[in-house]
């Protein structure tokens, strides 16, 4: 790991344009893979999994629903990169209707509303616009839902429902600000091109407020990992909010719409909202407790190179390494346990890429006595919240950040 | 081991410097076309399986309940009207019970 903390140069514009050169030359078929298997540990008991080669422009995934696609990076992808590979990033969607086809001389993003005046963007016009560039972590609300207990229902995703990219686009603000916002603006809504497949049934839709969507961080962008998105990450154009919870980082987005009133439907409203209590935690079975909407990320970590189970040779040195992020903030530090949580030592962190990046961590253990030991990595982020001790439960299966725990053998 | 990185940085910068906002160089995108596998696998066999292949195909594949954990039936029931009342599902409303049926019987707590 390098010791020099030293931000890693941006992705050059003309490195952009030869991956994307490259990057269309594949899309003309998935790749043929023979497709394994793979248990993910849940506490109810292991749940299999095909681990699938057949989605467009995508490498092995877990498979978690064919239609429409819940994809999960497999867990060791997290332990050769900070940066998640655009082909093993993990894939979610809710309708069913996706576009399979996207045409980039006929894509329009409409930006409308409570505005002065209505813009129709070609890919081109927004290409022309100032570029921005932002490492973040994209995660889905429910990443690892499967580790709820009791179960809750949903996408039962272990720990890869999760990813971290360079992001290039343009700046919300500076599209918000081309359309010229009205007093009075209170949310703007966004949506992309994916339909329900009953027509009465909700539109996926996502609103934030104002003032966040004009925080001159939350952009738009067309590029990830240097190269335009894979079709089912978003292409052409996704939000990216950084911090946030990846609901709102709407995919295929083509509709922006800037609201004077509060954004009543159901996504914004009814779905996606956690217990209004610290950590968005209650008891399972209580009732009584106030509904928000989900929204910034907690801190979390994981070792990426030591799996449940390993076997180590007493009193001998091993490195344990891995990945944090402080949710909607940096990693300030990262604490290893090598005796179930008593004692505890800083790791040395990796190359800094920004506060809303996954930031590698590693350390020196020896493990002195034999038998089962259990490895627990614990992140703490740089507005000073710490990743707990204890499971949280929530109905709905979201922000889960306990303190990892990995039980190893010694002998 | 200090300096390394510090010049490949400047060196960076220094090859980035004619890309400035002004004269900006176009990244090209290109068009898409892909398929997706269709995710039509109907339900595995058990007591009311036509109700649910009836009923629960049209907006996601049988994976989606088949990758549950096991409920028990009261929270199979609430799933099923979940997916009347938020997501407007046009289940036949004779179909429900035999709907949570099968979901006990081959996803219910043992
Ligand atoms: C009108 C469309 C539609 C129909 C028909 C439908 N569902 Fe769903 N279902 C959804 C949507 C939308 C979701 C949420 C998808 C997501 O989050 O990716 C969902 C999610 C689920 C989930 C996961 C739990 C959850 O609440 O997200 C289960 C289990 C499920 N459906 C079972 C069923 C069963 C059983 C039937 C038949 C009675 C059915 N569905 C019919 C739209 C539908």
């Amino acid at each position: 790991m390098e010791k020099v903390l030293l931000p890693r140069p941006p992705v050059s514009r003309r490195q952009i344009l030869g991956r994307v050169g490259a990057a269309s030359l594949a899309l003309v078929a998935a790749p043929a893979m023979a497709d394994t298997t793979v248990d993910l540990p849940f506490v109810g008991g292991q749940a299999k999994r095909l681990v699938t080669g057949a989605f467009p422009q995508k490498g092995a995934l877990i498979l978690q629903r064919t239609r429409p696609p819940l994809l999960e990076t497999p867990f060791d992808v997290f332990d050769h990169s900070v940066f998640t590979p655009n082909d093993q990033f993990f894939v979610r969607w809710h309708w069913a209707i996706i576009p399979t086809e996207v045409d980039v001389a006929s894509f329009r993003l409409t930006v409308r509303g409570h505005v002065n005046q209505t813009l129709t963007l070609s890919l081109n016009d927004i290409l022309a616009l100032p570029q921005a560039e932002l490492v973040a972590v994209n995660q889905c609300s429910g990443n690892s839902r499967g580790y709820f207990q009791p179960p809750v229902p949903g996408a039962q995703w272990s720990n890869g429902a999760m990813g971290n990219a360079r992001w290039t686009g343009v700046l919300l603000k500076d599209v918000l600000d081309r359309a010229g916002v009205k007093a009075g603006a209170i949310q703007v809504r966004f949506s992309g091109m994916d339909e329900p497949v009953v027509p009465d049934a909700p539109d996926y839709m996502k609103s934030l407020a104002i003032d966040h969507a004009r925080d001159g961080e939350v952009m738009i962008a067309y590029a990830m990992n240097g190269q335009q998105l894979p079709l089912l990450n978003g292409f052409p154009l996704r939000l990216i909010v950084p911090g946030w919870y990846s609901t709102y980082w709407v995919k295929m987005l083509s509709d922006i719409e800037v609201l004077d009133q509060l954004d009543t439907q159901f996504w914004t409203k009814t779905a996606y909202t956690i217990p209004d209590t610290p950590g968005g935690n209650v008891r399972p079975g209580e009732t009584g407790f106030n509904l928000v909407p989900i929204s910034r990320m907690l801190p979390r970590s994981f070792i990426t190179n030591i799996k449940e189970g390993d076997a180590f040779e007493i009193g001998t040195s091993a490195v344990a390494r891995g990945i944090a992020f402080g949710g909607d903030a940096g990693v300030s530090r990262v604490d290893f346990s090598s005796d179930g949580g008593t004692d505890w030592r800083e790791a040395e962190l990796g190359t800094d890429h920004g506060k809303y990046s996954f930031r590698q961590w590693q350390i020196r253990f020896t493990l002195p006595a034999r038998g089962k030991q259990v490895l627990m990595v614990r992140c703490t982020s740089s507005s000073g919240e710490v990743q707990g001790d204890t499971p949280i439960w929530n109905p709905s299966g979201f922000m889960r950040n306990v303190i990892e725990r990995t039980a190893v053998v010694v002998a | 081991m200090v300096r390394v990185p510090l010049t490949i940085a400047c060196a960076m910068s220094v090859a980035l410097a004619p890309f400035g906002a002004q004269t900006q160089s176009r990244l090209s995108l290109e068009s898409v076309n892909v398929d997706l596998p269709p995710g039509d696998d109907l339900f595995p066999d058990g007591p009311g399986v036509d109700a649910i292949n009836n009923n629960c195909l049209a907006c996601h594949s049988a994976d989606m309940v088949l990758s549950q954990p096991p409920f028990p039936r009261a929270q199979w029931d609430a799933v099923a009207h979940k997916m009347l009342t938020a997501y407007k599902a046009p289940i036949d409303p004779k179909d429900v019970n035999a709907i949570v049926d099968y979901l006990a019987s081959v996803k219910g707590v043992k």
